[in-house]
């Protein structure tokens, strides 16, 4: 039994930093950016309120502001970093250089479209982008799942067996600036839930001198004195730990579900409706929320349809979603990103992971709502009938799908594309 | 200031040993060997992409012993040493260990400017030390923009670079900072005492050294110490320090004050391969931008005598 008070009305971005209070991070570095901006602003308060014993390095770029929690995370101590679109491509560089060292860093991406042009509102570009950089990835529906998932990062990140630096995503403004009801655990119990860090890397600890990330050479190196491995052992086991650690999200996702009573799916993926399902809805954060009123719509139609939202999106859970879809006939997925020259990034991932499945069901792919753009339910529907069609016929089409655009409005633009 | 120190005072430990990857003669060995001993155990160094990343060796064998280091990306050297920093303030360790950033110019006056002008203007407890060799020498001399006037490099091949070198040391001040201080590899004595000053000093701390490079330059191995002397004999390489703004020149450049004591920048010029094209006019405008910088340095010695 859970009563009313113990839920406070907050915003993602407040519930972000009161998970950070929560995990007692103790070096914060960011650079505001919108829409992040308001979670180092509160994190700010917190520590300058007494509330959270933590160490505020105020840097002057993204770049610096990563660098210095990569700094202080190899020093020994818990971190925390949070931002979004053009900070985040600002990282990129150390964005590897966190996951090369396996550094167990989170960070939080209030997801923003990436310029030119300007625009601050949502899409899942910039998250997507940083897919390759050999960060763990998790996407949020909702303020609650913010500031749970940020809590079960912490242990998966620095679970011995894991190591590696992770992502927890939420959309801008939809999310960051949206008030909604979160239950905020007593610190006690969060303490019991994630233990203090027990770092591998600790310089801090002059008992022993270590150097860390040096040179590597292409072959690992013999002499008298030992052997060290080369960059491509370093690599290899970058990913082998990527890999395995699919298991502990999910064990520390039931772990928390059993401490505090809340659940998102099996940790991996959420579903909606998709008990009987034939056909499916694919889409993470602000798209897969905008899904569930698609689906009980076209289920008062009658339509067997239900929706995969995907928590887990690095290390991508192919097996998890091989036999998910095993009897599926139809998969209808919603980019709210795009590879730019090919499709919506989370389509040819889904595509790319039931290649070798033995039931390959028809896919098709929409790009929606980037740099904001509102996705409307009755466009959706629209999209997954298009997509009941062409499915019947096995027809695909080699030119990606906008849903929303408005080039009838625009008349020069629409001769241009054409 | 920092004391005066004498041979027997500095210490017998040794903290980098025979046996590294750099080029003989390397100025950077020398500054590198010196300053560890000053810093001693309990020393945290952040090394950005620079020559100094292959004096500390390939993954599992390193000549550098009894001190821990972190290497980070070429811009990222200050907001690295932030990150130690801010930990060790979280460990309530920050008192028992000293944070270091040791750079080359490039990684400094260029690409890690941004990065340095923060940590500086947040008071990050810290030494920077900078090790000039005045190019890109890890990559093969290209211009950087320490880079001296008239310096042919592989960027500038055929009429050398345009500019004057950034004056790093100078930028640093403005952001007063409570230690600056310019030292050279041919002097071991006064790179002993300033880095041992650095230490015991709470706040940022600027140190740059000059480091001449033998292939980088174009000057025989065995003149690394001789070129160096001449850099600041002739006024080129001024040596002081600045505490707590109060500027003081440094024993070896205290005399240069009068101009007649300058040895002739000629000297200098002609035993390096990289100024083979230097004209007579740029020899005339060297002379005057030694003088100009000796004139600031003179108003600032005013400065403070009437203070």
């Amino acid at each position: 039994m859970t009563s009313v008070e113990e839920y406070q009305i907050m915003t993602g971005n407040h519930a972000a930093a009161n998970a950070c209070k929560g995990a007692r991070v103790q070096v914060v570095a960011a650079y505001p950016i919108t829409p992040q901006s308001p979670v180092v602003e509160k994190i700010s308060f917190f520590i300058e309120n007494g509330e959270l014993n933590a160490r505020m390095v105020r840097v002057e770029s993204e770049q610096s502001a990563l660098t210095a929690c990569v700094a202080a995370s190899a020093t020994g101590v818990r971190v925390y970093t949070a931002t979004s679109s053009h900070g985040l491509l600002l990282m990129y560089e150390i964005l590897c250089w966190a996951a090369g060292n396996r550094l167990p860093i989170v960070m939080n991406i209030a997801m923003r479209s990436v310029g030119a042009p300007w625009s601050v509102w949502t899409d899942h570009q910039d998250a997507f982008t940083v897919r390759d950089t050999g960060w763990i990835q998790m996407f949020c529906e909702d303020n609650q799942e913010i500031y749970d998932t940020n809590l079960q990062a912490y242990r998966i990140a620095e679970d011995p067996s894991v190591y590696v630096p992770t992502f927890v995503n939420y959309d801008g403004y939809i999310l960051s600036h949206t008030s909604m009801l979160v239950k905020l655990e007593p610190q006690k119990k969060i303490d019991e839930f994630l233990p203090p860090l027990k770092h591998h890397l600790n310089l801090g600890d002059m008992n022993i001198v270590k150097g860390v990330c040096p040179v590597t050479t292409p072959h690992i190196v013999k002499r008298e004195e030992g052997t060290a491995p080369g960059y491509y052992e370093f690599r290899y086991s970058l990913q082998r730990s990527i890999e395995h650690s699919i298991n502990k999200v999910k064990e520390v996702h039931d772990l928390f579900a059993e401490k505090f009573g809340r659940s998102y799916g099996n940790g991996i993926y959420k579903t909606y409706r998709a008990e009987d399902a034939e056909m499916y809805i694919f889409a993470v954060g602000s798209v897969a929320s905008e899904s569930r009123l698609v689906i009980d719509k076209l289920r008062e139609k009658g339509i067997k349809i239900g929706l995969i939202s995907l928590k887990l999106f690095r290390p991508f859970p192919t097996k998890y979603l091989r036999e998910l879809f095993k009897d599926a006939k139809l998969i209808v997925v919603f980019d709210r990103d795009i590879g730019y020259g090919y499709e919506g990034i989370l389509c040819y991932e889904l595509k790319s992971a039931l290649y070798q499945s033995k039931n390959r069901p028809f896919i098709k792919g929409y790009i929606v709502g980037l740099g904001g753009r509102d996705i409307i339910t009755s466009d959706l529907i629209e999209g997954v009938y298009r997509a009941i069609n062409l499915g019947k016929k096995n027809e695909y089409s080699e030119q990606t799908e906008f849903i929303g655009l408005k080039l009838d409005e625009l008349d020069f633009l629409q001769k241009e594309v054409k | 200031m920092a004391d005066k120190v004498k041979l027997y005072d500095i210490p017998e430990e040794e903290f980098l040993l025979p046996g590294n990857r750099m080029c003989s003669g390397c100025g950077l060995s020398l500054i590198y060997r010196t300053a560890l001993k000053a810093l001693g155990p309990n020393t945290i160094i952040t090394v950005p992409a620079s020559c100094l990343t292959v004096l500390h060796g390939m993954q599992g064998f390193t000549s550098v012993d009894k001190i821990s280091v972190l290497n980070t990306p070429f811009a990222t050297v200050a907001a690295s040493a932030s990150g130690i920093e801010a930990a060790l303030e979280a460990m309530g360790k920050d008192d028992k260990v000293t944070c270091v950033a040791f750079a080359g110019d490039g990684g400094t006056t260029d690409i890690g400017i941004q990065g340095l002008s923060g940590a500086a203007e947040r008071k990050t407890n810290f030494i920077y030390a900078c090790y000039d060799n005045e190019a890109y020498m890890n990559t093969g001399v290209q211009r950087s923009g320490s880079t001296p006037y008239g310096s042919i490099t592989t960027t500038t091949p055929i009429y050398g670079k345009t500019e004057h070198k950034k004056n790093m040391p100078k930028i640093l001040e403005a952001h007063d900072i409570p230690y600056v201080a310019t030292s050279c590899a041919a002097y071991p004595l006064d790179i002993y005492a300033k880095f041992k000053r650095a230490k015991e000093i709470k706040g940022t701390k600027y140190i740059h050294i000059l480091s001449p490079c033998p292939p980088g330059w174009g000057f025989s191995t065995k003149d690394t110490i001789k070129i160096g002397k001449l850099a600041v004999e002739t006024g080129f390489w001024p040596l002081y320090e600045i505490e707590n703004g109060k500027f003081l020149l440094s024993n070896p450049s205290k005399r240069l004050l009068d101009p007649a004591k300058r040895k002739p920048i000629e000297l200098y010029l002609s035993v390096q391969k990289r100024f083979k094209r230097l004209s007579n006019e740029q020899i005339e405008e060297y002379k005057r931008y030694i003088n100009q910088s000796w004139e600031y340095i003179k108003s600032k010695n005013i400065t403070t005598q009437f203070l």
